[in-house]
């Protein structure tokens, strides 16, 4: 069973998270959900540090085993970080996603576009749907 | 989908189910590296009732098998299996399959799942057309099949056979019995680690199965999933039929040379001797990445900015903990230590070339 799915952060429709720290700024992951489909990380591609991104562009490559799945920006903004973390320890977004596995960190282009993403409740009945 | 006679197990396990070739087959149970290691150092139990068998019988079996076949069978002993090509007109490979030879004038054929109608429709149009003295039977549904592959599957089977396993030598096989029944067990796999392929009634498959699963608990036995079985089968630097090799492959580009026997007609052999003749262009290597980054298959290989070839197959390797794969790449920057690069997304990732296998299990 996934972890539950935070309340103090928004979810887009690709099973990105996103944490607004208030201050212009934002932590990207992907959610526990998404780890769960994925299994087995082995490889994580990061961006750039200074990268811009529109809203839905790829922002990162998540690999498991078998697969490569794209992380998408779920808001447009300047990659002003990365977890660096996971090119040695991919498998911390398996181990905790909505924490050590953060993805990147961005300034927000437009804070207007996190009106675009799921609240945690609506998320939830989203995965739930696509169970079925 | 096809379903095989264990699908309902693998529901009731959780396993998480792809179509591979028209069939539901489980791609893994918890997940693909954890089977991997169960296999390499205990063993792991695979669901392969989706592969074919065709029964082959009659005086003239023999000359069949010979002509359709490019490996030469005349020196094969009863309880002996060989892997061999299939090969089209042009020496494209149709299959590769193994021969299990049961007696004088009775054989099985063991098939990839993918190709096998293609198979059975094109040795039939052979037999025909010489008009052989020999009957073909296609057994595919009423045959299930199991893997039991790693190091401690001699002591799980053992407790469950009259068979002497110690005594049965790789590629070799006796007629048995599993936990009552009538089975066939070879020691033989596709893993690079000792293990059994098991051959028994599709009807009373599940029971082996189950059987297996409580005699390998203390074992450390574990059902493994295709997912396992390709991450396995890679790091054993075996191939991948529809994948690595296709119609379009002679088995002289791939390290198939070692089953073609040139002393003998077969199908195939005119046009096969042919493109040997006129040299052959590309090879089929193993690839390590050096730089950080898998290669996947279809991804595009390049010797600084010219394109050489393509990877065919490619993955993590839970064993070495790196990023291996197989790439079919121009024949001149095929040897070994070879620096290349394989374009993943949108960047150039070093990788060299390297031996195969990448993977030998300790004798």
């Amino acid at each position: 069973m996934s972890k539950p799915n935070p309340t103090d952060r928004l979810y887009s429709r690709d099973h990105e998270w996103v944490k607004d720290n208030g201050d212009g700024t934002a932590i990207i992951g992907i959610t526990d959900h998404a780890q769960e489909m994925l299994t087995d990380i082995v490889f994580v591609e990061l961006p750039e540090i200074g990268k811009k991104v529109a809203k839905s562009d790829p922002v990162a490559a998540v690999e498991s085993v078998k697969s490569v799945s794209d992380v998408y920006a779920p808001v447009g903004g300047e990659i002003i970080d990365v977890n660096k973390k996971l090119e040695e320890s991919p498998e911390l977004i398996n181990q905790d996603a909505f924490g050590e596995g953060w993805i990147v960190k961005m300034r927000l282009a437009d804070a207007g576009e996190l009106k675009t993403l799921l609240s945690a409740a609506d998320y939830e009945q989203l995965v739930k749907e696509e169970k079925h | 989908m096809k379903k095989t006679p264990l699908y309902e197990k693998h529901i009731a396990q959780k396993a998480k189910i792809i179509d591979f070739g028209g069939w539901a087959m489980p791609v893994q149970y918890t997940n693909v590296i954890d089977e991997h290691k169960a296999t390499r150092g205990a063993a792991g139990l695979f669901d392969i009732c989706h592969m074919g068998e065709i029964e082959v019988e009659g005086p003239q079996a023999l000359d069949l098998l010979q002509l359709v076949l490019t490996r030469n069978l005349a020196d094969q002993t009863i309880g002996q299996v060989k892997l061999s090509a299939l090969l089209n007109e042009e020496g494209g490979i149709i299959d590769d399959l193994t021969v299990y030879k049961l007696d004088e004038n009775s054989y099985m054929l063991v098939t990839n799942a993918t190709p096998k109608d293609r198979d059975w429709q094109w040795i039939n149009l052979i037999w025909r057309s010489k008009g052989f003295d020999c009957s073909l039977k296609d057994i595919s549904d009423t045959m299930g099949k199991l893997d039991l592959q790693g190091p401690r599957s001699e002591e799980i089977l053992q407790r469950l056979t009259e068979a002497n396993l110690k005594t049965l030598r790789f590629y070799h096989f006796c007629e048995s019995q599993v936990v009552g029944f009538p089975a066939i067990i070879s020691r033989s796999g596709y893993t690079g680690e000792d293990g059994f392929e098991i051959y028994a009634a599709g009807n009373i498959i599940g029971n082996i199965w189950d059987k297996l699963m409580i005699a390998g608990a203390q074992s450390g036995l574990k059902p493994a999933g295709l997912g396992a079985r390709d991450t396995l089968r890679l790091e054993a630097g075996m191939m991948l039929n529809g994948q690595d090799m296709t119609e379009s492959v002679s088995p002289l580009e791939v390290p198939y040379s070692w089953i073609v026997d040139a002393n003998k007609e077969f199908v195939g052999k005119t046009a096969l001797m042919a493109r040997k003749n006129s040299g052959i262009g590309n090879k089929l290597v193993g690839i390590e990445m050096t730089g950080r980054g898998i290669a996947r298959h279809g991804y595009k290989v390049f010797h600084h900015l010219r394109e050489i070839g393509i990877v065919t197959s490619g993955t993590f390797s839970p064993t070495l903990n790196k990023a291996i794969g197989l790439a079919f790449v121009d024949m001149a920057y095929s040897a070994p230590d070879t620096e290349i690069t394989v374009a993943i997304r949108n960047t150039m990732t070093e990788a060299k070339i390297v031996k195969l296998p990448f993977y030998k299990r300790e004798k």
